[in-house]
C-alpha cells in the first residue's frame, strides 16, 4: 500500500502532498485529535460560532412555531407554484449529505486512503444535512403532527399509504438513508469513544464516553468482525446513496411537468448531489483545519482531490443542463421548448444565467493548477457552487411550475420573509449541530489515522 | 487437577510496543497450542487476528439473510396492502404493478442488511459489556492509544501459571502480568 506517494512525479517540482504529514506516530495522532475534545478550555471562537448558530436555530424554531400555529400559508408557495423553497431546500440539503456517504463508503471501497482524515467529519455533515433536509417535507405536510400517516401502520381509518407514488418512495429512501448514515457514523465512532474514555481526565467524561463506547476494548476478535461490518456497511451504503438521490429525482421525473419529466434526472441529480456535497466539504474543512491546526492531517492533498471531484461532477452537471436543452429542442414538443425559452428569457432568467455562472463557468477555473493549490480560491469557488446548486433547484422547481401548459393558469412566485427565516434557520441548525460535534466528538477518525502512520507498516509490507 | 471451580486469575497478559512484536508473539503462542487467547490493539490489524486463529465469521451470511428478509418484507408488505387489503385503481395500472414496488423493496433490503450488520457485529462481540477483567491489566488504557497486548486466558487447557508466564516472558514483551477478575 502506498502511504506517502510523492513518487508519481520525480521532477520534484509538483510533488503531491502526503495524506498525513511526516513525523507522526500512534501517540501523536491520538493526542492531537483527542485533545480537541478533551481540553478543558473551549476556544473563544467556538463560543462565537456556537452562539451565532444557536441564534439562527432559535429563528428556525420561531418560524416553525408560527408555521404550526398558522399553517403553511405563511410561505410564498401557492397555486400554481405548490413546491418552492421547502422542496428546493430539501433537495439542496439531501444533496449536500451525499458527499459524506460518498467519502465514507464509495472511496473506502475504491481504496482511496486520503478519505481517512475527512470521512468522520463528512459523515457528520451527512447526518446534520439530512436532519435539516427532513424538516422541510415534514413541515410541508401542513400538519406535521400527523406525519406518521406516511408510514404503513394499521389504523382505524382502514387506509394505507399509496406505494405507487414517488413521494412514498422518498419517505422510505430518506428514512433508510438517515438510519444507515447514523449507524455507519456510530459504528465508526465506537473505537474512538473508547480512546476518549481511556484518556478523559474528568470522571463525568469517562462515564459518558465509557457508556457510548459500549465497553470496546480493541480485542482482535472484535476488530475482525468490526472490519467486516465496516466494509459491508460501505458496500450497502454505496447503492443506497445512489438510490436516494435517484428517488428524489423521481419526485420530479415521474410527474408530467415540462422541465421535470426527463429521463436524465437520476444520474444528473446524483452527480449534482456529489458536486454540492464536495463544495460543502471544502466550505467546512478549509476553516476547520485552519482554526484547529489540523493541517497535518487534512493536507493540501485532500483539498486538491476534493477540487478534482468537484470539477468532474460539475462537468456531469453541465452536461445535464446541456441535455435538458437539447432534449427540449429534439422532442419538438411545444411545452418543452417553451420551458427552455422561459428559463433563458422568462421573468426568472436572471436566476438561470446566475446558475450557469456559478455551476458551469466559475468551476472551470479548477482546471488551472495554482487555483486548485490556493486554499482561498477553493473556498470562494466552493461558495459559488453552494449558491449555484441552490439556484439549480430553484430553476427546476418554481420556474418549471410557474408556467406549464395553460397560460390561463400561469402565475408568479415570490418567497416571503418566513421562507428565508426557515432556510437560514436550517443553516444555523446545521452549524449548531456541527459545533456540538466539534466540541464533544473526535472530528477525525483516530483509529483509522493510526493505520496511516509509518509505524503501522508491518515488516513484510516494507519489503519490495 | 485444579481444586478451585474458578481459576484465581482471568489470565496472563503481555504488553508489547510495536505491531510487529505482538504479531510475532501471537504466532508463537498459537504454535505452542494455546487457543483461548486474545490480542488487543489500538487499530485493526488483520495479521494479528489471523495469528490467534480467527479466520471466518458468520457475520456476512447473517447480513445477507438480513437483507433478504428486509427485501421480502418490503415487497410482501406492498403486495398485501395494495393488491389484497386495499386495492385501488391508480391511473388504470394493474394492482400488482411490480415495477413501482421496486424502490421500497430495495430500501427495505438495505435497511435490513445494515441493521443486521451493526447489531449482529455488536451481538457477536458481546457488546455492550460495561465490565471486563482485562481492563484491570496495568497500562491497559494505552490499548486504545499505542500499546499492544496479548492475553492467554486461565481457562485454556494448556494454561499453567508459572510455565505460561515464563513462556510469555520469552517472547520479548515489556511486561507480563496477571489479570485479576
Amino acid at each position: 500500500m502506498q502511504r506517502v506517494d510523492n513518487l508519481d512525479d520525480d521532477r520534484g517540482i509538483h510533488t503531491t502532498p502526503a495524506v498525513i504529514e511526516p513525523g507522526h506516530d500512534f501517540g501523536t495522532v491520538t493526542d492531537k485529535i483527542s485533545s480537541i475534545v478533551l481540553r478543558k478550555r473551549t476556544p473563544l471562537g467556538w463560543f462565537v460560532g456556537f452562539l451565532i448558530s444557536f441564534m439562527l436555530t432559535g429563528m428556525m424554531m420561531g418560524t416553525i412555531l408560527y408555521l404550526v400555529m398558522t399553517g403553511i400559508g405563511i410561505w410564498g408557495n401557492n397555486q400554481p407554484v405548490g413546491w418552492a423553497f421547502d422542496i428546493i431546500n430539501f433537495v439542496w440539503w439531501i444533496g449536500i449529505g451525499h458527499a459524506g456517504t460518498l467519502i465514507s463508503a464509495i472511496l473506502l471501497l475504491l481504496r482511496q486512503e486520503w478519505r481517512t482524515s475527512i470521512n468522520r467529519f463528512a459523515e457528520a455533515m451527512t447526518l446534520f444535512a439530512v436532519a435539516s433536509a427532513g424538516l422541510f417535507p415534514l413541515l410541508h405536510t401542513g400538519r406535521p403532527w400527523l406525519a406518521y400517516w406516511l408510514f404503513p401502520y394499521p389504523n382505524t381509518m382502514g387506509m394505507w399509504p399509496q406505494f405507487r407514488s414517488p413521494l412514498m418512495w422518498d419517505v422510505f429512501a430518506v428514512s433508510t438513508y438517515a438510519t444507515v448514515s447514523a449507524l455507519f457514523w456510530y459504528t465508526g465512532l465506537i473505537p474512538d469513544l473508547a480512546t476518549l474514555r481511556d484518556r478523559a481526565r474528568s470522571k463525568f467524561g469517562r462515564v459518558v464516553y465509557g457508556m457510548m463506547a459500549l465497553g470496546w476494548r480493541g480485542s482482535a476478535r472484535h476488530w475482525h468482525r468490526y472490519e467486516i461490518t465496516y466494509l459491508l456497511l460501505a458496500g450497502i451504503s454505496t447503492p443506497l446513496v445512489l438510490s436516494v438521490h435517484t428517488i428524489v429525482s423521481f419526485d420530479f421525473a415521474v410527474g408530467i411537468i415540462p422541465g421535470w419529466h426527463a429521463t436524465i434526472f437520476p444520474p444528473y441529480f446524483v452527480a449534482g448531489a456529489i458536486y454540492a456535497g464536495f463544495a460543502m466539504v471544502l466550505t467546512l474543512v478549509i476553516p476547520l483545519r485552519k482554526f484547529y491546526g489540523l493541517e497535518d492531517f487534512i493536507t493540501e492533498r485532500h483539498l486538491r482531490n476534493a477540487a478534482k471531484v468537484m470539477l468532474a461532477t460539475g462537468l456531469i452537471v453541465a452536461y445535464g443542463y446541456m441535455m435538458e436543452t437539447f432534449t427540449a429542442w429534439y422532442s419538438a414538443n411545444t411545452y418543452e421548448e417553451f420551458m427552455i425559452r422561459n428559463r433563458f428569457f422568462g421573468p426568472y432568467a436572471f436566476y438561470y444565467w446566475s446558475l450557469l455562472v456559478c455551476n458551469v463557468v466559475v468551476p472551470q477555473l479548477l482546471w488551472i493548477r495554482f487555483v486548485r493549490h490556493s486554499t482561498v480560491a477553493l473556498f470562494v469557488i466552493a461558495m459559488f457552487v453552494n449558491v449555484g446548486m441552490w439556484l439549480e433547484r430553484f430553476v427546476i422547481i418554481p420556474i418549471s411550475l410557474h408556467r406549464d401548459f395553460l397560460p390561463s393558469s400561469w402565475g408568479m412566485y415570490s418567497p416571503t420573509i418566513f421562507d428565508f427565516t426557515m432556510f437560514f434557520g436550517t443553516i444555523g441548525f446545521f452549524f449548531f449541530l456541527m459545533f456540538l460535534f466539534l466540541r464533544f466528538l473526535p472530528v477525525i477518525s483516530i483509529f483509522e489515522m493510526r493505520t496511516m502512520v509509518p509505524e503501522a507498516q508491518l515488516p513484510e509490507e516494507k519489503l519490495p | 487437577m485444579r481444586k478451585q471451580t474458578r481459576p484465581p486469575t482471568y489470565g496472563l497478559i503481555a504488553e508489547f510496543e510495536s505491531p510487529g512484536d505482538v504479531i510475532a508473539a501471537a504466532e508463537r503462542v498459537h504454535e505452542e497450542g494455546y487457543r483461548r487467547v486474545d490480542a488487543y490493539s489500538p487499530y485493526p490489524i488483520e495479521a494479528l487476528s489471523e495469528a490467534i486463529g480467527v479466520h471466518h465469521s458468520r457475520l456476512p451470511l447473517m447480513v445477507l439473510i438480513g437483507g433478504i428478509i428486509g427485501g421480502l418484507a418490503g415487497y410482501l408488505m406492498q403486495y398485501y396492502l395494495l393488491v389484497i387489503n386495499y386495492p385501488l385503481n391508480v391511473g388504470g395500472k394493474p394492482f400488482h404493478s411490480w415495477p413501482q414496488f421496486v424502490p421500497i423493496t430495495f430500501e427495505c433490503a438495505v435497511l435490513g442488511a445494515a441493521l443486521t450488520a451493526v447489531f449482529g457485529m455488536l451481538a457477536l462481540n458481546g457488546l455492550p459489556e460495561p465490565y471486563h477483567p482485562v481492563f484491570n491489566a496495568p497500562n491497559f488504557a494505552l490499548a486504545s492509544r499505542d500499546r499492544f497486548f496479548l492475553l492467554i486466558m486461565s481457562t485454556d487447557p494448556k494454561f499453567e501459571r508459572e510455565q505460561t508466564a515464563g513462556f510469555l516472558k520469552s517472547l520479548g514483551p515489556r511486561e507480563v502480568t496477571d489479570v485479576e477478575y
